[in-house]
């Protein structure tokens, strides 16, 4: 069976509904799939529940679908980089589900791994376990946090094979690697797509059993969101 | 006199041991890296899914593929190794980071934490700050004593919405250093900032504390 498409458009083709479910990969800018968003942009598709630990900065990243005002609700950790999504939030336009970035990251592990539910001590005590199952271990309380799982989930990686094996570069591995697992089709924008037997086999982070489709991206922008250096010596 | 940013920054650097996984917080807390003494060996970790962070990039050598929580471009060093998230937070969680040092809004006198968001008025999230409060051995809180409005940050009861219960292990201000009893609760006030009072540590705190012995 062909996983790979020509490019993002198409490897989109025959997936997207309004009122969908989508996961996008990457922590602020670092490892977003930039043609992938692009493409979901240009579909016009809408009413997008889209689960992503940020939701990009104005202009960048997941930031273009709040401009097209095609995202109806963001389930992230952290949304501080970006002006439009607080009034977007704040005028009533948006919802918003903040996670625990760790119960976030978990709850897509968990999604991927077949695991409806768990307890962890994250949260205990907090707005975030409010109505939530509270359990004593040994001890401690712990809140009961249930699986994600998505329609789609749209990642990027470094390098990627045709059957859809993936190895991810430095921080860009992120939430790209768990979200691989939970949807339902995993599509995956790699920067070098290379044929079968060219990646070691042992240093897979990704085993293209979870990725159905895979496009290669081509030109990378790969903005950085804050620029930090020191003087040479 | 009260401390500066970085003496507080240099004050949070005397809890770290060698060889420690320590998690710094944006703000105060990074500037903590660079008061690591000569010799100890302490390695950053990162949520985003690196440990053994490196200094900051010579210009011209920034990697957009690397960077640190607060998505500031970074280096790598020789013990460097990177992962996923979940993995990241699974170290967090399953107890295996040593010290985490945080910056905070409010902390209340029974170790209670709030760091992440004021109703109606700032949205930003709790990023990585719920799952470092549950799962790190150990806490510590730096933050200025009083916000810029006056207004006293350590308090009796957090009035925010909180990041975690019973958490903060020890508290760095600007005026001092308070040791919190996260467990049994009870807070003693055990450092003064130079020239700092301990009627002026209690004209701007609202939690009560006991001051050690030794402090006049």
């Amino acid at each position: 069976m062909n996983k790979v498409f020509t490019d993002a458009t198409s490897a989109l083709d025959g997936l997207l509904f309004d009122g969908m479910t989508l996961m996008a990969g990457g922590f602020g800018l670092c490892g977003v799939p930039e043609h992938l968003i692009t493409a979901l942009k240009a579909s016009g598709t809408k009413d997008l529940t889209i689960i992503s630990n940020n939701a990009g900065v104005d202009g960048d990243g997941l930031g273009v679908l709040l401009e097209t005002r095609q995202i109806a609700k963001m389930v992230s950790s952290y949304v501080g980089e970006n002006k439009l999504f607080e009034k977007q939030y704040l005028d009533g336009d948006l919802e918003l589900e903040f996670n625990p970035q760790g119960t976030l990251a978990e709850r897509i592990r968990a999604g991927g791994a077949g695991i409806p539910a768990f307890f962890t001590k994250t949260g205990v005590g907090t707005l975030v376990a409010e109505g939530k199952e509270i359990r004593d271990f040994d001890g401690d309380d712990y809140v009961m946090e249930s699986w994600l799982r998505a329609d789609v989930s749209i990642i990027k990686a470094w390098k990627g094979d045709t059957e859809g094996n993936l190895i991810f570069r430095k921080t860009a591995r992120n939430f790209n690697a768990p979200m691989a697992t939970a949807g339902k089709v995993t599509v995956a924008e790699v920067e070098e797509l290379v044929e079968p037997g060219t990646l070691a086999a042992d240093e897979i982070h990704c085993p293209g059993i979870f990725v159905q489709r895979i496009v290669d991206g081509g030109n990378y922008r790969k903005v950085i969101e804050k620029r930090t250096t020191r003087p040479r010596p | 006199m009260a401390w500066t940013r970085d003496e507080m920054a240099a004050r949070a650097a005397k809890e770290l041991s060698d060889g420690f996984y320590v998690n710094l917080g944006i703000g105060i807390p990074t500037l903590v890296a660079n008061y690591i003494p000569d010799g100890m060996q302490v390695t950053l970790h990162s949520e985003n899914g690196m440990l053994g962070i490196g200094p900051f990039p010579y210009e011209g050598e920034e990697d957009p593929d690397l960077i640190n929580a607060g998505k500031q471009t970074v280096t790598e060093l020789p013990q460097s190794s990177y992962f996923d998230s979940a993995a990241s937070f699974g170290m967090i969680r399953g107890g295996h980071i040593n010290l985490a040092i945080l910056g905070a809004m409010q902390v209340a006198e029974n170790g209670d934490l709030a760091n992440w968001m004021i109703p109606g008025k700032l949205v930003k999230g709790m990023g990585g700050a719920m799952d470092l409060v549950a799962g790190v051995q150990r806490v510590v809180v730096v933050m200025d004593h009083n916000s810029k409005a006056g207004d006293a940050k350590f308090l009796t009861a957090c009035d925010l919405p909180l990041t975690g219960t019973h958490v903060v292990d020890l508290l760095i201000t600007d005026l001092g250093v308070f040791d919190i009893d996260k467990k049994n609760g009870g807070v003693t006030l055990i450092e003064l900032a130079p020239d700092v009072t301990v009627t002026e540590v209690k004209e701007r705190t609202a939690a009560n504390f006991e001051v050690a012995a030794g402090l006049a």
